[in-house]
């Protein structure tokens, strides 16, 4: 197992102080000054691996904590505790120019290409940039070389690479960001929601190309998405998050047949389908708590029809069932 | 008499050096009680026409031609303050993101009342009343304190339950909904899509909803259109339009859906991007794109040809697999 692991995400935290300065911090209470210290709780103890070649999926429903993760992973925040190992190598406490031969290894791909690349600088110089950044021995026409290369390979006529972005479509656009990424010969590729942003005949272009380059480059992705019908298609594992913490992680198929933790079975039903036009999914009651004050106990308790004492005191934990991973006490004991 | 009833209407803008033709020759019908939704990608047209519906549109953009009648009368031809006693009163609509609707300075409660009482005479406490009521209808809970709270109090859910709040307060018969759950997550859309089509049941109101969402559109509509480059090319009944289309671009459409190709498989692509409204090709729009093009496609545009209770404008209309 170790020797194909590639990510290791150990027990990570993560908190957003909501009140930065001093003064911020300070509050009246009872004719008193009282300090005052509260963050956003964006993640609560994750641990999971992602193994080589693998294409895991993170799904979870907006404010799960799961762009967070993809951050940390890629070492652009860096997590309050916990630890994250890049083939057993820890990167979250690395310096500049300690990372910079991991920054090469992993490359990030962006939700909104309009905002992702930069308006000032045409294809070839966003392009040249990452590659002559990280190979300053190369020579200007080998640079060039590879930017063609890859400005081919994701589809986009070279020809059109003294061009700035506004002059292309959304999905031309993403193939750029996606060219940037792979620029530099990546193993490892995290990908921000990266179809969303686009029409459904250009998703699965870009789909289709996000998937020729695993098997051209032998990549391993981390996939951050909240469709769920995207990740049955792309993802070879999945792991569903809620409020900052991992629900559910099991290969897709398996997933997806036979959702286990409660969250993750509501969360699948309420896809809208084709051909179905009543609406038997399952309802869940209330509303996603707010992360400031996480509830005790399991994080989805409120909402749960299964919970019960033990689920408002103790947090469960990941226990994994063959090839299943699951944190519901509920799935533990049996009852569901 | 149908309650909205749209006949080849044409919205162009006027820019400096041209003029582009963002909608052409587009006619449909809403019966009352009908939900009725529209399909297409970015840039086909598809908010373009619900907008001009409520005459809506800015300049440089007008309506060239057509007509929309609306209850019998045709709102082309009316004044502004004519107009604006339709809108939000007898044609409501809801937008994509409640979080750029609703007003942050405002209360809830004033954002409500504010429709009432700008097209019906009642008392303050009246429209509170009602204001309320309506609240308890989107199954708020606690609706009365959720009155006097701000929009940034609720949750995305609960913030467009309070814009269709809205949209229905004054009883229209007819409610244009944009996008109305892709800014919200899969389960809030889910409670969203049922109450709205709780609503559009017990209160017999007509509903036009426009996604790029087919699945949403497969839940919630009784008919679909679907919309490219500003033209119809598709319209029937929803069941028919997601099982049996006739044109290859909604062919096209359903099969570059994930769902629609084993796990781990390439998906079906449309090959290309959809063409800018200043450079929609000649004859039919799709041609450059399209599987089956043949030489009268790229010179003729395609009339409509009624099969069954589909209404297509392709050349080359054919069901699947023939």
């Amino acid at each position: 197992m170790a020797g194909n692991r590639l990510i290791k995400v150990d027990n990570l935290y993560k908190e957003f102080p909501i009140h930065k300065g001093f003064l911020d911090q300070l509050v009246i209470e009872k004719g008193r000054f009282v300090r005052k210290h509260e963050s956003v709780k964006a993640l609560s103890g994750v641990k999971l691996e992602v193994l080589k070649g693998e294409s895991l999926c993170v799904v979870g429903e907006s404010g799960c904590g799961k762009s967070t993760l993809a951050r940390v992973v890629m070492g652009l925040i860096r997590p309050t505790q916990g630890e994250v190992l890049y083939q057993d190598q820890r990167i979250d406490n690395m310096g500049f120019n300690e990372l910079l031969p991991y920054r090469k290894k992993m490359q990030m791909i962006f939700q909104n290409p309009y905002a992702s690349l930069n308006p000032r600088m045409t294809v070839r110089q966003t392009l040249e940039e990452p590659i002559s950044f990280h190979n300053p021995r190369l020579s200007e026409a080998e640079v060039n070389e590879r930017v063609v290369g890859v400005t081919e390979s994701v589809g986009v006529d070279p020809a059109w690479s003294d061009r700035y972005p506004h002059e292309f479509s959304g999905g031309q656009r993403q193939r750029i960001s996606i060219a940037r990424a792979l620029a530099v010969d990546p193993e490892f590729i995290v990908a921000d929601e990266p179809i969303s942003a686009l029409d459904v005949s250009i998703q699965a272009q870009v789909l289709n190309l996000l998937m020729n380059a695993r098997e051209q480059r032998a990549l391993t992705y981390l996939f951050i998405t909240h469709d769920l019908a995207v990740v049955e298609h792309f993802g070879s594992r999945v792991a569903v998050m809620y409020l900052g913490t991992l629900c559910e992680l099991a290969p897709t198929k398996k997933l997806f047949a036979t959702p286990r933790h409660p969250y993750t079975q509501a969360l699948l039903s309420a896809i809208p389908k084709l051909n179905q036009s009543s609406s038997d999914y399952i309802k869940l009651k209330g509303e996603v708590p707010t992360p400031v004050n996480l509830p005790s106990g399991c994080v989805f308790h409120g909402r749960c029809v299964h919970a019960n004492e033990r689920c408002k005191q103790e947090i469960p934990e990941l226990k994994t069932y063959n090839d299943i991973s699951v944190a519901c006490h509920a799935v533990e004991e049996k009852r569901i | 008499m149908s309650l909205l009833e749209v006949k080849n209407l044409e919205v162009r803008f006027a820019m400096r050096k041209e003029e582009l033709v963002a909608l052409r020759d587009v006619s449909f019908k809403v019966e009352k009680g009908e939900r009725l939704g529209i399909v297409g990608e970015s840039g086909a047209g598809k908010s373009v026409a619900a907008f001009s519906i409520l005459n809506l549109i800015s300049k440089p953009g007008y309506i060239s031609a057509g007509e929309i009648i609306f209850e019998g009368q045709d709102l082309t031809k009316l004044s502004p303050q004519q107009m604006s006693q339709i809108r939000g009163n007898r044609i409501s609509m809801v937008f994509q993101d409640p979080m750029m609707t609703l007003n942050p300075v405002l209360t809830i409660g004033t954002q409500m009342t504010e429709a009432l009482h700008a097209h019906q005479d009642i008392s303050k406490e009246d429209a509170k009343q009602r204001a309320i009521e309506t609240l308890a209808q989107v199954h708020i809970p606690s609706a009365a304190t959720r009155f006097d709270q701000y929009p940034h109090e609720l949750s995305g859910g609960m913030r467009q339950r309070v814009v269709i709040a809205i949209a229905l307060i004054t009883k229209p018969p007819l409610i244009i909904a944009d996008e109305p759950t892709t800014a919200l997550d899969v389960t809030i859309q889910a409670e969203i899509m049922d109450l709205m089509m709780e609503l559009c049941r017990t209160s017999e109101v007509g509903l036009i909803l426009i996604t790029h969402d087919l699945g949403v559109i497969s839940q919630m509509t009784q008919r679909a259109i679907v919309m490219y480059a500003g033209r119809i090319v598709e319209e029937g009944d929803t069941k028919d339009i997601i099982n049996d289309a006739y044109h290859p671009y909604t062919h096209g459409l359903m099969d570059a859906l994930p769902q629609k190709t084993t796990p781990g498989q390439r998906l079906n692509q449309i090959k290309g991007v959809m063409p800018a409204l200043s450079s929609i090709p000649d004859g039919c729009a799709f041609n450059p794109r399209c599987p089956l093009v043949a030489d009268i496609c790229r010179t003729t545009i395609p009339d409509y040809s009624n099969i069954g209770s589909t209404r297509v404008a392709c050349h080359k209309a054919a069901p699947r697999g023939s």
